[in-house]
């Protein structure tokens, strides 16, 4: 009898079950997040995907080879060929070392992982991560049961997918996962005003800051959320500690990364959290005062603070700017200043503007990232503001500023993905409440909603309420008739309504990352009619040609688009990569690749390049070739050398950019040009179309018998994606301009010699003929000129 | 005019007594402390002023071991006092103290690391 009690009051434990289901809940999570991501894995291959990630894996590889002070100096020579890169001081270390330690962990378990593998599945097991950090956050801020929604939400969200599936091994896996867990520790220190979170939130942000540039986004999110509160009168001294302890301790922990180095007490980026530091010390202080103070009159003091206080931050904000404009504290960089003004990029930074990621989003994007999440979290945010609290306004201020991002730039619709998570979770949360309970006069509920516990409770107070209230109460039901039987229905359908949307959510998501965001875009992938699939694998073929048959120390020219991948795959020196921070370099290349092929090897020859590589689309039909981005080379190299370089003289002189017998001279006789459409003008690839005829920009060539004169071909794919010259040496022997003089002139008459008989050498001429006995004639004695001259 | 100077006089001579007379013990230590740390900033701040900021990252880590001390102190000083009991109902003194103990390893690691 004892033991039935016990299992039975074991059993009918609410807390415990409710922590049951909230761990398996989260636990299915973490499993939909990981395997969410794998399509391309299971398609492909385990590979790594883009051009970015190629670069993060070869630093990865280093790391793991030479052991963590080698990778923090490591001096790249095989990048930037004559200039190299300084990677310990340019890139943010912390994905390389997550892995590594990963690996290392790994292998000293002995369970032998190659490097490769760690990095493709970094990703998937951040994102569960990330979900489980998106419920604590959420949990904090309203509710466990909306913290489980937003774990829910964003594990299969695809506006974060599509940066992190396996294989996309890039900041934004891991940056996200520490985003979310810094906003967490925020909101916990807040709340509990304890110096030991604000301490792990400085250690949180200190990942942070070595994983992705996006901190700069938290440093001044945090005291944006403190300016805020004071200007909301809600100062506490929870506040004060929470914030000054982050901040202290933040900023030394940032300047330990070495590519942020003194940025922190430099730049204008992180003068606001010094701001809003040495503001919230002055209030804080005056505060103080006050409270010693009571002995004067109230309404003086109150005056008196007010007026101290705006004296402080006018002082403040003077000697920000007084500082900027005495040069001490640079200005905005261009990266951040153009998301305050938009169109400054593309006439100041070409190379910013030419990403097509930062492009401004489109409606269809929200759509497409978020489904109906984007509708409900204006809901969420409503929500939040009616009942307020210090850490929902953190939430609403993160709404508001990463719609705004999220509007100019499609890359940081990756910010805006979890705030729409989290309110949209709270929104449904609200309305499943709401839906799910069940007012009649029960106590046991064995339905299947989650939020037993504070079910039981609100179910009480309105039971409550709706004894107390009496009168009032009653008229407001009245409508419904019936409060249980018609209430019960409408609610049923409701919470249906509810279900179908998220289910119809579910399987968008999933559709959305099957064909959208797992093409590892280094292999190409087309369907045939019958379904079957045709690979592409274009680009490896041609970087394994080039890492099999090439010389080690042999430079390859290519756009910066493809500098990570041949150095990762072809493992050869390159001139320009994906980093571009040089912009004057890139423009030489630009400047070599639009100039013809004279002024063009000039430049090859200046920079000692062995091979130049190109990227053709027009056999297949493939959009994303060279010769649709030669506009961004023509206007970097155009940015750099305007003289040489003029973007109109490659248009007709209609305006259009035409690579047909239209076309313009200069663009038919550029390097590109020429290495795009090497011997295409003799292929024909359908019986409809005439030879030479570009499937992509769907023309027929104009330029068609194209010869080299320093080039020659080295490879071609077998698709003809990849184009691979080798720059030959100049010539032994230069040819000469002018015509060459003439050796060889046979002469028309034959030459007779005018020495005949009588005047050959070793004759004696006029000789006299002398008869022994006889006296010499006289008559031959005739002395001739020649003779007595000769004596 | 002479009436705000007597008023500024008079209102520091009234904090100066209310403070000496109210403040407990424990918090008197710390503002001790305080001021210990303040004078340390300071001679900081002026010997890099005469001397010029060469190991830039040296003086750094220095100066801020400085604020960040006195800050870390401030607030500990905040959860001690009796007076703000109301804002930190989960947070004993000896909890605050203990909280201060572990800022303070995070802040001498990164002070070690950074100071070259």
């Amino acid at each position: 009898m004892a033991g039935e009690s016990n299992i039975r009051t074991a059993l009918s434990n609410p807390a415990g079950w409710q922590s049951l289901l909230s761990f398996s809940i989260l636990a299915l999570a973490y499993l939909a997040a990981f395997s969410s991501r794998l399509f391309a894995v299971i398609r492909f291959e385990s590979i790594i995907h883009e051009f970015d990630p190629w670069f993060n894996y070869r630093s990865t590889h280093h790391l793991v080879n030479y052991g963590f002070y080698n990778f923090l100096n490591w001096f790249d020579e095989r990048a930037w060929y004559p200039l190299g890169r300084i990677v310990g001081g340019t890139v943010y270390p912390g994905l390389m070392v997550t892995a590594g330690t990963i690996h290392w962990l790994l292998n000293s378990l002995h369970i032998t992982v190659h490097i490769r593998d760690v990095c493709v599945f970094l990703a998937p097991t951040f994102s569960g991560l990330t979900s489980i950090a998106t419920y604590l956050l959420t949990k904090e801020l309203w509710s466990q049961g909306a913290g489980l929604l937003a774990a829910c939400f964003i594990a299969i969200v695809p506006g974060y997918i599509s940066r992190s599936v396996a294989g996309s091994y890039d900041n934004e896996g891991i940056a996200i996962f520490a985003l979310l867990f810094t906003y967490f520790l925020w909101v916990k220190s807040v709340k509990t005003g304890s110096i030991f979170w604000a301490g792990c939130t400085a250690l949180a942000y200190f990942y942070m800051v070595s994983a992705w540039g996006g901190y700069v986004y938290i440093i001044n999110l945090i005291p944006l959320h403190v300016f805020v509160l004071l200007l909301m009168g809600r100062f506490s001294y929870r506040i004060f500690v929470a914030y000054c302890a982050f901040f202290i301790l933040g900023l030394l922990l940032s300047m330990q990364i070495p590519f942020v180095g003194f940025q922190p007490i430099r730049t204008s980026e992180h003068m606001a959290s010094a701001g809003v530091f040495a503001l919230l010390i002055a209030y804080g202080f005056l505060k103080y005062l006050h409270t010693h103070l009571s002995s004067l009159t109230k309404s003086e003091m109150r005056s008196l603070f007010f007026f101290a206080v705006a004296a402080s931050a006018a002082a403040v904000l003077m000697a920000v700017v007084y500082l900027t404009y005495a040069g001490y504290v640079a200005p905005w960089s261009g990266r951040f200043y153009s998301l305050y003004d938009t169109g400054y990029a593309k006439i100041h930074i070409p190379i910013i503007a030419s990403v097509s990621e930062h492009q401004p989003t489109t409606w269809v994007s929200f759509f497409f990232d978020l489904h109906v999440l984007v509708c409900t979290f204006p809901a969420g945010v409503w929500f939040c503001i009616k009942k307020i609290n210090d850490e929902r306004v953190f939430i609403v201020l993160y709404a508001i500023s990463a719609s705004y991002f999220a509007g100019v730039m499609v890359r940081l619709m990756l910010t805006l993905t979890p705030v729409v998570c989290i309110l949209s979770a709270i929104a449904f949360s609200n309305v499943l409440e709401r839906y799910l309970v069940d007012d009649t006069p029960k106590v046991h509920h064995i339905e299947d909603e989650s939020e037993d516990d504070e079910e039981g409770d609100k179910r009480n107070k309105s039971k409550d309420l709706y004894d107390k209230a009496g009168k009032v109460r009653k008229i407001r039901h009245e409508p419904s008739g019936e409060p249980e039987s018609l209430g019960g229905n409408v609610k049923t359908i409701v919470v249906m309504a509810v279900m179908m949307i998220l289910m119809m959510f579910a399987v968008h998501c999933t559709w959305v990352t099957s064909n959208a965001y797992s093409s590892p875009s280094v292999v190409l992938a087309s369907y045939n009619h019958d379904g079957s699939r045709n690979i592409l694998d274009d680009f490896r073929e041609a970087y394994y040609w080039l890492r099999q048959n090439t010389d080690d120390h042999s430079r390859v020219m290519s756009w910066w688009d493809y500098g990570y991948q041949i150095a990762g795959m072809a493992n050869r020196t390159t001139l320009v990569d994906n980093n571009t921070w040089n912009n004057s370099h890139i423009a030489l290349v630009g400047k070599a690749m639009s100039s013809n092929e004279t002024r063009a090897y000039e430049i090859m020859k200046a920079l000692d390049v062995d091979y130049v590589l190109v990227i053709f689309g027009g056999v297949i039909g493939y959009s994303g070739d060279d010769i649709n981005k030669f506009l961004w080379m023509v206007r970097i190299a155009e940015g750099e050398h305007p003289k040489e370089i003029r973007e109109g003289d490659y248009f007709t002189p209609q305006g259009e950019f035409r690579v047909d017998k239209a076309g313009s001279k200069t663009l038919l006789n550029c390097l590109m040009y020429k290495l795009c459409y090497y011997r295409f003008g003799e292929m024909q690839l359908d019986f409809r179309t005439p030879p030479g005829f570009d499937r992509t920009r769907n023309v027929e060539i104009g330029n068609k018998d194209i010869s080299f004169q320093h080039l020659e071909e080295a490879y071609t794919t077998e698709h003809w994606l990849v184009r691979i010259y080798k720059v030959k040496k100049q010539d032994n022997r230069v040819r000469l301009d002018h015509t060459v003089r003439k050796t060889d002139i046979k002469p028309k008459t034959k030459f007779t010699s005018r020495k005949s008989g009588k005047r050959k050498r070793g004759f004696i001429k006029n000789k006299m003929l002398i008869k022994k006995g006889k006296r010499p004639s006289s008559k031959n004695k005739k002395p001739s000129r020649k003779t007595s001259s000769k004596k | 005019m002479a009436t705000s100077q007597a008023n500024v006089f008079t209102v520091v001579s009234k904090f100066y007594d209310e403070y000496v007379t109210t403040t407990p013990q424990r918090l008197k230590i710390i503002d001790a402390y305080l001021a210990y740390i303040m004078l340390t900033g300071i001679f900081q701040f002026g010997y890099c002023l005469l001397v010029g900021t060469f190991p830039f990252n040296s003086f750094l880590s220095g100066f801020i071991s400085c604020v960040a001390s006195f800050v870390l102190a401030v607030c500990l000083r905040v959860q001690v006092n009796p007076q703000n009991r109301k804002d930190f109902l989960h947070i004993s003194p000896e909890r605050a103290f203990a909280d201060f103990v572990f800022a303070h390893i995070i802040l001498h690691l990164v002070v070690m690391n950074f100071i070259g």
